[in-house]
C-alpha cells in the first residue's frame, strides 16, 4: 500500500502549480499507466484523505487510465497488449518487451472554474 | 448557469522527487565507479540468505557492502553482518518500499570509492518497489520455488520494472513439484528474453553462474565509464 504517499506526491505537485499560477483547483487530472505499479481504486480514496487540510480540500481526481502500448518488432510498429500477463504483439503474437506507454504516473492538467 | 469549467494543461510527474534524487544517486555511484545491485521479492523468498551468500563469496575478490530495507527489526542486518561486509540497516517503520531519499540518507556518510559492488534489498514486498527508482544499476526480482510458478502472472509489473530475475530455493524444488518449465514460460510472457537464473543459497548450485555474470557486468561498467570519461 504506496498509494498514500503517491496521492500526497500528487498532492504536492498540483498545488505548487495551482500556488505558481494563483489558480483555485477543482480537479486533478491524471494519466496513470497499467504498469505503474498504482492501484487506482485505492488511489482515489487516498486522494480525498491527502487533500486533507491543504488549498486542495475537497477538489476530485480524475484517472485516465493508460494501456500498455508495445513496439512489435515483427510488425515494425505501435501493438497494444491484450493482458499485462502476456507481452506480445496483439496482431502477429511476436513477443516483446518494448514498452512505450503504461508506466506513465502524471498529473496532466488541473481543472478551474472558467 | 456555473461557467464551464476551464483546464490548465501542465505535464508533471508525480514521483519527480524520487527520480531527480535517483538520477543524482546514479551520478554519484557512476563517479565511484561501483555496481548498483537492488533486490526485491516477496517476504520469505530467501532475499537475505541469497545475499549473505553473495556477499561472502564475492568478497575474497571485491569489496561489497549491502544495505537492507526492514520494516521494523534489524535482524536482517544482523545476519549479513556474519558476512564480515559492511552492513546498514534501512528501518522504513510502515512504509512498504525503499525511496531514493532514504538511499541517499543511509550512503551520506559513505565512501563509494572504496566499493566494487552495492547491494541494496528492498523491503519484502511485490507491489510498491516497482515504482520507485533508487539509482541502481541492476534490479534483482528474486522467485522462491516454494511460492509457486505462477508468480510473475501475479506480479507482472514488478517483473517488468525488473532486470533479472533469479529462482531460488531450487535445492527444494522437486519436495514442492516446482515446475522449472513453467516457471520460465511466465516470466518469458510476461517479460520476454528476461535473463533467468535458477540457484540455491543453501546448496550453492547455480551461485557460481550468477556471481559470474555480476563480475562480467562489473568489467562492462568500468570499461563504459572509462571510455566515457576520454
Amino acid at each position: 500500500m504506496h498509494e498514500l504517499s503517491i496521492a500526497m506526491s500528487i498532492v504536492e505537485v498540483a498545488q505548487e502549480e495551482a500556488e505558481q499560477r494563483g489558480i483555485q483547483v477543482n480537479a486533478v487530472h491524471l494519466r496513470l499507466g497499467a504498469l505503474a505499479g498504482v492501484v487506482k481504486e485505492s488511489l482515489l480514496s487516498c486522494y480525498e484523505m491527502a487533500c486533507g487540510d491543504t488549498p486542495l480540500e475537497g477538489s476530485r481526481l480524475v484517472i485516465e487510465d493508460v494501456p500498455v502500448v508495445v513496439f512489435c518488432p515483427a510488425c515494425q510498429t505501435r501493438r497494444s497488449l491484450s493482458s499485462t500477463q502476456l507481452f506480445c504483439c496483439a496482431e502477429c503474437g511476436t513477443p516483446t518487451p518494448q514498452v512505450l506507454e503504461g508506466k506513465e504516473l502524471e498529473v496532466v492538467a488541473l481543472e478551474i472554474e472558467g | 448557469m456555473s461557467p464551464e469549467p476551464r483546464l490548465v494543461e501542465i505535464r508533471k510527474n508525480v514521483l519527480k522527487q524520487n527520480d531527480l534524487i535517483a538520477r543524482s544517486l546514479r551520478e554519484r555511484f557512476r563517479r565511484a565507479r561501483v555496481f548498483v545491485v537492488s533486490l526485491v521479492s516477496s517476504p520469505g523468498s530467501g532475499k537475505t540468505e541469497f545475499l549473505e551468500k553473495t556477499l561472502t563469496l564475492l568478497q575474497p575478490r571485491y569489496r561489497v557492502a549491502a544495505l537492507v530495507g526492514d520494516l521494523a527489526t534489524e535482524n536482517d542486518a544482523e545476519r549479513l553482518a556474519r558476512s564480515h561486509a559492511p552492513v546498514k540497516q534501512i528501518t522504513t517503520g510502515t512504509l512498504c518500499h525503499l525511496e531514493a531519499a532514504m538511499v541517499q540518507k543511509a550512503l551520506e556518510d559513505w565512501d563509494l570509492n572504496r566499493l566494487d559492488f552495492l547491494f541494496i534489498e528492498n523491503v519484502g514486498n511485490l507491489v510498491c518497489p516497482s515504482s520507485y527508482d533508487l539509482g541502481e544499476d541492476l534490479r534483482l526480482v528474486l522467485l522462491s520455488v516454494t511460492e509457486g510458478e505462477d508468480k510473475p502472472l501475479k506480479y507482472p509489473t514488478i517483473f517488468n520494472s525488473a532486470d533479472v530475475a533469479i529462482v531460488t530455493k531450487i535445492d527444494l524444488a522437486a519436495a514442492v513439484e516446482f515446475d522449472w518449465h513453467l516457471a520460465l514460460s511466465n516470466i518469458q510472457a510476461v517479460r520476454p528474453g528476461m535473463l533467468t537464473f535458477k540457484l540455491s543459497a543453501k546448496s550453492m548450485q547455480g551461485m557460481e553462474e550468477y556471481l559470474e555474470f555480476l563480475a562480467m557486468r562489473l568489467v562492462e561498467l568500468r570499461s563504459a565509464v572509462c571510455s566515457s570519461c576520454k
